[in-house]
């Protein structure tokens, strides 16, 4: 096990130090002078602000150094501020638009297992018959309609021909209460659970198919167990090994995969928060959220990795 | 093609593959290549619509290419940049078309919001998701095809290596490195975009390839090649890189839908090929802002993109048991 924990924090190292390296050199590829990338257009710009940046970025310094001062920074939770939004911390950013993100993420893993179970198991209790074949295509076409699209329609749906939910905008939680943010929230975060449930669903069926070949379940059977105590109670819960590692890692992604949905609902998330910043090209937001983003998934993944191993006990073996 | 073929919703995992015998002719001698007729009439009636789909989307692509390209817009289809109520001075009036009109004979799915034919639009569109595709499945096929091939055959410190910097390209969320890429050029063409989207597919055709590689080269014919003493150049390419091209083409298929989403959701986000190109994922994003009025403008491009994904996720898969088969008979 030690030797597991050790290889595994080996490679989290290794794989940090390259996401890290390869954010931080984002600003040395820019074409042309770093400075007038990061300035950007709609900067104000004066002789006294140029050499700020080239002293704050260490400009005349070699590249490693520059790697290891920037990096020193990042940890302790200075990337430095917005050169167009003044006086705007990229830190301050991460940390207001964080929950948010986290939230639709969140609530979309929530609803896409509370559609996806009863789905991948009814597919795999009547596989092959017309429940199962009528579920699995729907469970394709789902995987194949891009998350905006989804938006598109459920905007379409309940904000513009029904009028039950607003079309777009976010209220905080700690701003008007937990029931106006579910009204923002609800619609966005079912445009980003369909394709995980797909995903989830299609896991949960073939696993649960695999299980429910096994001496235990026919056991449980032939005790006179009803068949949903046998799916739900005896053949779920191993079933649902490698459906905990995909959540875990999806989680991660989706962190990253809001972006579209956000920028469609104009919800004030990171990922919104990022696509302006490419507009703008306000280069040292684009750099932190980028870096943030691919460490937390990056963790998240090893996290996981390592609870997967702790669970199955014939991964650590091998 | 009846039985486990026609179930094609069916169980996917590995070993319900595996346990499928295997549908090849025991043909002697060389085996023979299949023409395009006799492997369409193999297909479950879904695969061959979704294969005729394609054909219409990227054959019309290619037409209006040609179309504006090569002819000038003489051949029938209306240009997808013309606005119908513009001003035309030779005429001296104005155009007879109009923002947002409803279907007709002259124009099959209306004009957009600023008149502009959307059928015409819609066909143009193709072309950005057929070179978008075609480039990251070129350069996935052979960069990452060959390079999965290589280092699955000779391991060692190359393997090692070459897939450590494929993880940590992994380790990244696909969308924000695709973004931080894209943010770095000024100027946003066809030619950058499928350049920067097909440089990111290729560690996870590298994946595929070196699998299928790992696989094959403990195979006999392998091991008496190199018994033979052939050189090791030799084996790559005579048995090596043909035994792994058939699972990595039809992962090609799979990998393409996913491509043409991801140029989508670019699009979508304006930071695709810049306007007035059309695009299915600008033409949405470009509907939705009145949606209450048209909601066809919304439909047709969304339903081109969906139904795209789906022909080629379809296709795909029906061609990745069909590898599968072929590797399992080797």
């Amino acid at each position: 096990m030690a030797k597991v924990l050790g290889t595994r924090l080996l490679r989290l190292a290794a794989t940090l130090f390259a996401v890290t390296f390869l954010s931080f050199i984002m600003t040395s590829l820019l074409p042309g002078d770093p400075v007038n990338a990061i300035l950007g257009v709609d900067a104000p710009r004066d002789e006294e602000t140029v050499q700020r940046i080239r002293t704050e970025l260490g400009l005349d310094d070699p590249l490693p150094q520059r790697y290891v001062t920037w990096l020193g920074n990042a940890a302790q939770g200075d990337l430095g501020e917005s050169y167009i939004n003044r006086g705007q911390s990229v830190s301050d950013t991460i940390k207001s638009r964080l929950p948010v993100t986290a939230q639709l993420a969140f609530m979309a893993i929530i609803i896409a297992l509370i559609l996806a179970i009863p789905i991948g198991v009814l597919g795999a209790y009547r596989q092959g018959r017309w429940q199962d074949q009528t579920t699995s295509a729907g469970v394709q076409v789902a995987l194949s309609v891009p998350n905006f699209i989804t938006g598109i329609m459920l905007i379409w749906l309940f904000a513009v021909q029904l009028k039950w939910l607003p079309a777009s905008n976010w209220n905080r939680i700690s701003d008007k209460g937990l029931i106006e943010n579910m009204k923002t929230a609800i619609l966005p975060s079912t445009a980003l659970a369909l394709t995980q449930m797909a995903i989830f669903s299609r896991l949960i069926r073939s696993d649960m198919i695999a299980t429910l070949q096994e001496n235990f379940v026919l056991s449980a059977r032939a005790k006179g167990l009803s068949d949903r105590y046998v799916l739900m109670r005896h053949a779920l819960r191993p079933s649902s090994l490698s459906l905990a590692t995909i959540v875990g890692i999806n989680f991660g992604a989706l962190l990253g995969g809001t972006v579209i949905i956000e920028t469609l609902f104009a919800i004030p998330g990171l990922g919104f928060r990022l696509i302006n910043a490419i507009n703008q090209r306000d280069i040292l937001v684009i750099q932190g959220i980028t870096v943030f983003v691919a460490v937390v998934y990056v963790v998240i993944n090893t996290i996981v990795d390592l609870f997967y191993t702790v669970l199955d006990p014939r991964i650590r073996r091998s | 093609m009846d039985g486990p073929m026609s179930n094609d919703a069916g169980a996917r995992t590995a070993t319900a593959v595996a346990e499928r015998s295997a549908p090849i002719p025991a043909g002697d001698g060389k085996p023979k290549r299949a023409s395009f007729f006799q492997v369409f009439k193999e297909m479950p009636i879904l695969v061959k619509l979704s294969t005729i789909w394609l054909l219409l989307v990227f054959g019309g692509a290619i037409y209006a290419k040609l179309d504006t390209g090569v002819f000038g817009g003489a051949l029938p289809l209306q240009d997808p940049n013309f606005q119908t109520n513009n001003f035309n001075p030779e005429t001296g009036a104005f155009g007879d078309g109009e923002p947002i009109e409803a279907p007709s004979a002259q124009h099959w799915l209306g004009t957009d919001a600023i008149a502009r034919d959307t059928f015409a639009r819609i066909v143009h569109g193709g072309w950005v998701s057929l070179i978008v595709a075609g480039v990251a499945a070129g350069f996935g096929v052979i960069v990452g095809g060959f390079l999965g091939s290589l280092v699955g055959y000779v391991r060692g410190f190359t393997e090692t290596v070459t897939m450590s910097i494929i993880d940590v390209i992994l380790a990244f969320p696909a969308l924000i490195l695709l973004l931080a890429m894209v943010s770095i050029f000024k100027v946003r063409n066809l030619f950058v975009i499928s350049l920067v989207i097909g440089f990111l597919a290729i560690p996870a055709y590298t994946r595929v390839a070196r699998a299928g590689s790992l696989a094959i080269s403990n195979r006999e014919f392998v091991l008496a090649a190199r018994a033979i003493g052939t050189k090791p150049a030799t084996i790559l390419r005579r048995e090596i890189i043909p035994n792994v091209l058939p699972t990595v083409l039809s992962y090609a298929m799979v990998a393409a839908a996913f491509v043409i989403v991801v140029e989508g959701s670019l699009s979508f986000l304006g930071l695709s090929v810049q306007l007035p190109t059309a695009t299915w994922g600008n033409m949405i994003n470009q509907a939705r802002r009145d949606i209450d009025l048209n909601l066809l403008q919304v439909i047709a491009p969304s339903l081109a993109l969906v139904f795209t994904v789906l022909s080629l996720n379809q296709v795909g898969d029906w061609f990745q048991k069909r590898a599968g088969f072929r590797a399992s008979a080797l």
